[in-house]
């Protein structure tokens, strides 16, 4: 079995002050980015979390979870929610307004402000836990400037806002932990980001995995007492931030927040992920089927207007169920998890996890694609170990931004939206070239890569200027449609570039 | 962003650490180049996001309106109208101050509105016409010409540059990142919206064809530039001074004095032909460009006149006529030694310097100055930024410190803070791996450099926080310019000497 390449050690790396002063610099580009996105777009996410600060400011614990005064009910889990309370102490220095539970749908500009900061300031969890992760493994400080300067982290967090990055910085703690081998602190505070945001679940059986065969060896009463203490430690984070709602008898509802059924497979905006490529198949299918002059009957919930139901929305392929995705995702996760508990090896950990969380993208329930940024951070922090690393970086990167500009629909934010990616590739581009340079036989872009990345500015060009004046009353979603299409392509190879990795080299 | 680092270890199969962020050699200039025009180009676009001069203030709005008017009369009316007081064109709302290019380059942005949204430039419909369209609009006819003019213009300067020999070559890319990252112009243009871009960024392509010893390509560029906005002409006596000294270099001098002559005149017959035919026309857009009757300042600007008004009332002592005198000699005394250093040891880099003096010499001592004009200067200190750093960051600093109260008027002040920082940030970017860049530390024990700034912050913070006094209204208005005006004096004295410092060189070292 090929061993991978170490991780580039830099015998001769700048001192420790200058890489932390490079590191302040490069957080202080980004954060002054951020500053000047302040006026722009806000989606509904903004009011989300205001109402939450106001939420958790104003309402006792009890209630927390009870409350239906808005329809933006707290639906992250208990931590997330302590963490809006903290972000809403100070917040009557600046307005008031930003802490009233009645909202009268705009935002002053002091709560914009307020907000925005808390986002901006939040990033610095991202930034420690990346300097840590930098330092302890001596990694190029590239690496940083690839994870704080995102442009997906900064569409998504800065500009439609969410605190994406303050939970990524705790991802990334949790992940440097592991790769020292402090398995105790990495499975601490990934209990922590657990009891933050849910959605992180899909790494908790690689955890477990790992941490069983990693942390839990060395004989039966030495494993047998590491997985008490490990048990104990996470039991602790659980209980102190579920245990209250358990004492109230809320848990049911506490669940029944976190885990809303009733959500069609897809978001309006079908995320790039594997249905997608169901989906079209089955339209096309019918549309084929029809035409043979077979009998096919239109579902009662379609896919072209975007809608979401509870119906099947398929006319010709089986319906998928949360249960079949569950199954997939679970199937998918199991090579990454076979190879952990064979052989633990500390330093696979980023990329096992983010394959993890590669496979809850690709085939789970109603998955939005934000989540990507889940294991596309991450991917940055390995993506210098070789060119291989830095190709599939590239182009996953660039999907994975591609893939959120819907988010951004409005016309002034456009040109931001193309920069951000454009600057970031070129970035990308110069940083990669420059480090990879000795090995100058094969370059970063190979000609399928380029293809397919014409093909996404096709998409783009053909979205902006051509279907405007050709099919708009008809095919009104051909566009997003599109854009889901082409990235799907991208994530899936992704995916299986991830897969094959972690079979051959770990 | 690259700066070329001599040190490379060809000998590791690891490839060495990626000093960042001014890479290595082997990081490619074209895409390095691209990385940071494409981000100057984020920093303009994010930068368009706040408000705009005029913003929601009727009935006169601000500078935002009068390019929306100019758009609106130049694409209605025809070009003999232009300058003229009629029922369509009223002269008092905004009328057309600037030499005919600007009139033409309204057209076609007015054409460019008229296409997406006609009701924004209709004719005397659209007076104070505001949407969130119309603004997006406007604000994408800046960036286009930025893109056109501007960026293309400061690429071609790069190139010049790196093939000359003004010895630090290593640095070009912040060089670049120094001209384009420029806090002034991005915030004026694309915040409180104007279009210097296109007179600053034809002046630029004229300097870099100078350079590169494109003289007629230069002259007819630098007209252009002049044809656009009439404040260009605080360069034309160091292009004056630098093009003639090259000329008697050279053999028949007096021919090569000729062929530029007929080529700027021919330049200026071509943009000014609507209005060559009689000398009517030409009057009319003559008397608007130069409009002595507004008096020697207006506000608070950071030159001579006003500053000096503070003790000698200048307004109350002369009228019009022997002010407009004084003016002209103090201004051409001032630009005099650069002039005549130029026309004797004419040189590239004397001539980065000439400009520069000039464009002081000009905006310290003559009549109508905005404190816009400050960008004039700053653009050849841009260009001057591997010489002089320190002066370069500090006269940036000093000119948007003269332009507080007009950014605070603008509410822009979240993105004169932004730009600030990144230009700050950019500029004092760590890795100073280019040795003999001296980009320059803060001197903390130069009490020189200490004090002002202390000054200027606390300025800055007393302006937004601290009400003045009824008697004085305008005091701290009065106090930051000032504090710039002594620093820009200071700027011009160290210019005038260092330049004349070059001829000194001169004999020595072969200079292009």
């Amino acid at each position: 079995m090929a061993q991978s390449p170490p991780a580039t050690k830099s015998p001769d790396s700048p001192p420790r002050r200058t890489s932390f002063n490079l590191s302040i610099w490069i957080f202080s580009i980004a954060t002054f980015i951020k500053l000047l996105l302040i006026p722009s777009y806000r989606s509904t996410d903004f009011e989300v979390h205001r109402h939450w600060l106001a939420l958790t400011s104003s309402l006792p614990l009890r209630q927390w979870y009870l409350d239906t005064s808005s329809i933006w009910t707290l639906d992250y889990p208990p931590l997330f929610a302590h963490f809006s309370y903290l972000l809403s102490l100070p917040a009557s220095l600046f307005d008031p307004a930003i802490t009233s539970l009645s909202s009268t749908g705009s935002h002053t500009p002091p709560t914009v402000l307020y907000l925005r900061l808390t986002a901006a300031f939040s990033d610095l969890s991202l930034f420690f836990a990346s300097y840590r992760m930098i330092s302890t493994s001596r990694r190029s400080l590239f690496t940083l400037a690839l994870i704080l300067w995102s442009p997906s982290l900064l569409i998504v967090d800065h500009v439609h806002f969410q605190y994406n990055g303050f939970l990524l910085g705790i991802f990334l703690l949790s992940l440097g932990f592991l790769e020292e081998g402090r398995d105790l602190a990495g499975g601490f505070v990934f209990a922590v980001l657990l009891c933050s945001k849910h959605l992180f679940l899909v790494a908790a059986p690689f955890y477990f995995v790992y941490l069983l065969r990693h942390y839990c060896k060395g004989g039966f009463f030495r494993g047998f007492s590491r997985l008490v203490i490990m048990g104990m430690a996470v039991a602790a984070v659980f209980a102190a931030s579920f245990g209250p709602f358990i004492y109230y008898g809320q848990i049911k509802q506490v669940f029944s927040r976190l885990f809303p059924f009733g959500r069609g497979l897809c978001h309006a905006y079908w995320a790039p992920n594997i249905w997608v490529f169901y989906i079209l198949l089955d339209k096309a299918l019918a549309s084929a089927f029809t035409k043979l002059g077979f009998n096919v009957e239109t579902p009662m919930a379609s896919f072209t207007g975007g809608l979401v139901g509870e119906s099947s929305p398929f006319s010709v392929l089986p319906q998928v169920t949360p249960i079949v995705t569950f199954i997939l995702v679970l199937l998918s996760m199991l090579p990454c998890l076979v190879k952990a508990f064979k052989n633990p090896q500390p330093r696979h950990v980023v990329r096992w996890v983010a394959y993890m969380c590669t496979c809850g993208f690709m085939f789970g329930w109603h998955v939005h694609e934000k989540a990507s940024l889940h294991f596309t951070i991450p991917l940055a922090a390995v993506a210098m170990n070789s060119l291989d690393d830095a190709k599939h970086f590239f182009i996953l990167s660039i999907v994975s931004c591609y893939s959120l500009f819907p988010l951004l629909y409005e016309p002034q934010e456009y040109l931001i939206r193309l920069l951000l990616l454009l600057t970031y590739s070129f970035l990308m581009w110069v940083g990669f070239s420059s480090h990879f340079a000795p090995a100058k036989k094969k370059s970063l872009v190979g000609w399928v890569s380029s293809i397919y990345l014409v093909g996404l500015a096709s998409v783009e060009l053909y979205g902006q200027f051509v279907h405007p004046y050709l099919f708009e009353k008809k095919l009104p979603f051909l566009p997003l449609m599109l854009v889901s299409f082409s990235c799907a392509i991208g994530m899936l190879y992704s995916w299986i570039w991830q897969l094959v990795y972690i079979l051959r080299h770990t | 962003m690259a700066k070329r680092k001599t040190k490379s270890n060809p000998s590791h199969s690891t490839p060495p650490p990626s000093h960042f962020p001014w890479p290595l050699s082997s990081s490619p200039p074209l895409a390095t180049a691209a990385t940071i025009c494409l981000f100057s180009l984020l920093v303009r676009v994010m930068v368009s996001l706040g408000p705009y001069s005029g913003q929601g203030v009727p009935p006169k709005f601000g500078d935002y309106e009068a390019q929306r008017h100019w758009m609106e009369i130049a694409l209605h009316l025809p070009p003999s109208d232009w300058y003229r007081n009629s029922s369509d064109n009223d002269l008092l709302y905004w009328g057309l101050d600037y030499p005919p290019l600007s009139a033409y380059q309204s057209r076609v942005h007015g054409l460019i509105l008229n296409a997406s949204l006609p009701e924004s430039v209709a004719l005397r419909t659209s007076r104070g016409f505001e949407s969130h369209a119309s603004k997006l609009l406007m604000r994408w006819t800046v960036l286009l010409s930025d893109l056109v003019v501007f960026f293309p213009a400061a690429l071609y300067f790069l190139w010049v540059y790196s093939r000359s020999n003004f010895g630090e070559k290593r640095a070009i890319m912040w060089l670049l990142a120094m001209i384009l990252l420029n806090p002034c112009l991005v915030l004026i243009d694309h915040g409180h919206f104007q279009y210097n871009c296109i007179s600053l960024g034809l002046t630029l392509g004229a300097v870099a064809a100078i350079l590169s010893n494109n003289d007629v390509v230069g002259s007819i560029l630098f007209t252009l530039a002049m044809n656009h906005k009439q404040m260009s002409l605080y360069y034309a006596p160091a292009f004056f001074g630098h093009l003639l000294g090259k000329c008697f270099k050279r053999n028949y001098s007096i021919l090569h004095v000729m062929k530029l002559g007929i080529v700027v005149l021919a330049t200026f017959a071509f943009v000014w032909w609507p209005y060559i035919h009689s000398t009517e026309a030409l009057l009319e857009v003559v008397s608007r460009l130069a409009p002595f009757e507004r008096g020697i300042y207006e506000d608070y600007v950071a030159n001579f006149w006003c500053s000096t008004s503070v003790f000698i009332k200048w307004k109350r002592l002369f009228t019009v006529e022997p002010l407009k005198l004084m003016s002209l000699s103090l201004t051409v005394l001032a630009f005099l030694p650069s002039l005549v250093q130029q026309v004797k040891y004419p040189s590239n880099l004397g001539f980065l310097y000439a400009l520069m003096n000039s464009s002081f010499s000009f905006y310290l001592f003559s009549f109508q100055v905005h404190e816009k004009s400050i960008l004039l200067p700053v653009l050849p200190a841009s260009l001057l930024a591997l010489q002089e750093p320190q002066l370069y960051s500090w006269l940036t600093y000093y000119s948007l410190l003269s332009m507080f109260p007009l950014i605070c008027r603008d509410k822009l002040l979240l993105q004169y803070i932004a730009s600030l920082g990144l230009f700050l940030l950019v500029f004092y970017s760590p890795d100073r791996a280019c040795s003999g860049v001296n980009k320059g530390r803060l001197y903390y024990k130069n009490l020189i450099w200490f004090v002002p700034l202390l000054g200027s912050v606390v300025l800055h913070t007393v302006y937004l926080l601290v009400k003045p006094p009824e008697k004085y209204p305008y005091l701290f208005e009065a106090m930051m310019m000032l504090l710039s005006f002594s620093q820009f004096v200071f700027f011009t004295l160290y210019s005038n000497i260092k330049q004349w410092k070059l001829s000194l060189y001169a004999s020595g070292k072969k200079d292009l």
